[in-house]
């Protein structure tokens, strides 16, 4: 069977079984709707929250980054997963104690305004459309290589499914979907990375196979053979890196801190029964997700290795098929500048012929491996799992922040449950249709402003949530000021060092990068921003009055696992 | 009630202290092994990889996973340490 054939087939059953979860799992009340009634088990929360996380970045494009990025490529790596010991010590336990349904809730009620609470509603709506855009134009990229369908009909394809099941089920049916997601995804990223991980060094567990030796009597180790094919070609060596530690450092702190203060990551929180639930399914969560983050930076070493082998210096005519099908797509470009009819892939601009999207990196995988046509199917399967999965995740956020945080908290508090629902599914409507719009039309810059998310969040959210739990003198006006403060610095660098706005447009950008404050690019600068809103807040927290008793207390409250030996209930 | 709020307060202190113990060494092996001394790690090798080069791409991974469980395990203790174990129908505020 052809792999179109295979991938019809794998990618109709997935999406059959998504939808059949749909059905089985309709919201009946506003609870189902937000949190999933609050009865989810750790497991099925962990493995929702690790499909929540994973979007089409995770799957689809990190690998390809850190084999061309080397390891510089780690912040991705350390970032998007140390993130998760922050959420489970700093976090979770405490929102869950909490038990309402949002964050701006949180923001709303433990700042006792409504004004802290629209801003809380502003940030998680600039948060989740910066990403949710990336995820349809994933979707979107998915069917047009795997299916020949056109983009935009992939893309209506996608939001046709995520409409069916996040509108019907909520959290409920995004819960479950999730978790099926989860499997259909680890499972399409391990097979080929197994399959090569054999093929290579001859040890079944890429992890270990990434530091084997390679598969023939050379005894050369895998990473040493690349770091010697790279700088052979003038790249630097691919286990040292480009960017300056001070930046490093920065970009990690912000991935992490940014993985922290997600909505769409945090709710998943509200959906457990105990404070000790949301802990464990925080452990399983990332357990779970460092199957996948270990494995990738193995998959970049094969994949670099084997693209290097397969191209560099061969014949343009000898090339396999695969590398035709993805000229096809634009995603490879091969420009014989020397008229010499062989590639030259090499790190000097003016001599190199081949230009490689990174995104192939994980797709092309198997075929570059000589893999079995469902195993590239399967693929493809993943790939979409992991869009939809993160897509119905924000589109939730989304929805709530308008239907709960904004009609039913601020604008009409009399909203019956019934309006409230019906809200909520039609806010869900509107989102899926302008994340269908900006994946259709994604403004160029999708790709730059998924990693910018992340800053934004960690400018905003985190500071706000852990001084609210962890310093219950904490007032309204210092953490506004600071969630306000941060943001703004945050969006201010992206639109100057990303986009060039102040300088004359995006031409300016690379001109521009000598000047980065401290050295730190817009990827790190949500450290700083996260900083200065500590700093803000804390300045502005101590010109003006505490909170209330009642506030304080409970504040108290929400660091105790349960009411136990409390007098009544609250 | 005084009781009450002393363990609590004695609660919450032994879970600060947890967290920075736990937090310091989320700092070690990622901004530490795997940035700061990222190159000093580098002349010893274990198997293909540089060390500095593996805490970065694979060991500070596994060293966040089990410090959620330790985090799991320690926690559960000081509930049931302190008298907040027992699962009651009111858990929220």
């Amino acid at each position: 069977m052809s792999v179109q054939t295979w991938t019809y087939i794998l990618v109709g059953i997935t999406f059959a079984l998504y939808i059949g979860i749909a059905i089985w799992s309709r919201a009946s009340s506003t609870k189902d709707f937000y949190v999933a009634g609050g009865h989810v088990s750790p497991w099925a929360n962990g493995m929702a929250t690790a499909a929540d996380w994973m979007s089409a970045a995770s799957f689809i494009s990190m690998a390809g980054i850190i084999a061309f990025a080397g390891y510089d490529g780690s912040v991705y790596l350390m970032g998007w997963t140390g993130g998760y010991v922050l959420l489970a010590l700093l976090l979770a336990p405490y929102l869950r104690k909490f038990g309402k349904f949002t964050v701006p809730d949180f923001i709303g009620e433990r700042y006792y305004s409504d004004k802290a609470r629209i801003v809380a509603v502003v940030c998680a709506l600039l948060v989740s459309f910066t990403y949710v855009a990336g995820q349809m134009r994933g979707v979107g990229v998915v069917f047009s290589r795997f299916l020949e369908v056109d983009i935009n009909t992939g893309v209506i394809i996608g939001m046709v499914i995520v409409l069916f099941y996040a509108v019907l089920g909520g959290m409920k049916g995004i819960t479950y979907t999730q978790v099926a997601q989860y499997c259909v995804l680890i499972f399409a990223f391990m097979v080929p990375a197994i399959f090569i991980s054999i093929q290579m060094t001859g040890n079944p567990i890429p992890q270990l196979g990434m530091g084997s030796t390679i598969h023939d009597s050379s005894g050369t180790f895998l990473i040493d053979k690349l770091n010697g094919l790279s700088t052979e070609l003038g790249f630097t060596e691919y286990t040292s890196g480009t960017k300056s530690t001070l930046d490093i450092f920065a970009i990690t702190l912000a991935l992490m801190v940014g993985t922290a203060g997600l909505p769409h990551v945090i709710v998943r929180f509200f959906t457990v029964e105990k404070v000790k639930d949301a802990r464990k399914s925080a452990g399983i969560a990332l357990f779970l997700i460092a199957i996948l983050y270990t494995t990738a930076p193995a998959v970049a070493v094969f994949a670099k290795t084997n693209l290097l082998n397969t191209v560099s210096n061969q014949p343009y005519l000898e090339m396999p098929p695969w590398f035709k099908n993805w000229e096809d797509t634009g995603l490879l470009v091969h420009n014989d500048k020397n008229k010499d009819g062989i590639i030259q892939y090499v790190a000097d601009v003016d001599q190199n012929e081949l230009t490689v999207d990174r995104d192939i990196m994980v797709l092309a995988n198997p075929e570059i491996a000589n893999l079995p046509a469902w195993v590239i199917a399967l693929v493809a399967a993943g790939g979409l799992a992991a869009a939809l999965s993160t897509a119905a995740g924000l589109l939730l956020v989304i929805s709530s922040s308008i239907s709960h945080d904004l009609i039913k908290s601020v604008i009409n508090p009399k909203i019956s449950e019934k309006g409230e629902l019906r809200a909520a599914r039609i806010s869900a409507t509107v989102a899926v249709i302008i994340a269908g719009y900006f994946g259709i039309n994604p403004p160029g810059f999708v790709a730059a402003v998924v990693a910018l998310a992340f800053g934004l969040a960690a400018a905003s959210f985190f500071p706000a949530i852990v001084l609210g739990i962890f310093y219950k003198k904490m007032n309204k006006e210092g953490a506004i000021a600071g969630m306000v403060v941060g943001i703004s610095l945050m969006v201010f660098y992206i639109l100057k060092f990303k986009f060039g706005v102040f300088d004359g447009g995006t031409s300016a950008i690379s001109r521009l990068n000598k000047d980065w404050w401290f050295g730190i690019s817009p990827e790190g600068f949500g450290a700083v921003a996260m900083a200065v809103n500590f700093v803000v807040a804390l300045v502005v927290n101590r010109f003006t009055p505490p909170p209330s008793e009642e506030i304080q207390e409970l504040v108290e409250r929400i660091r105790l696992p349960n009411n136990a030996g409390e007098a009544g209930g609250h | 009630m005084n009781t009450k709020k002393e363990n609590a307060a004695a609660y919450w202190k032994e879970n600060i202290k947890y967290v920075l113990i736990l937090l310091s060494i989320w700092f070690l092996v990622s901004y530490g092994a795997g940035i700061m001394f990222k190159e000093f790690l580098d002349q010893f090798q274990i198997g293909g990889f540089k060390l500095g080069f593996w805490f970065a791409q694979q060991g500070a991974i596994y060293v966040f996973v089990v410090l959620i469980f330790v985090y799991i395990y320690l926690m559960n203790r000081l509930d049931k340490k302190y008298g907040y174990d027992h699962d009651s129908k009111n858990n929220t505020l």
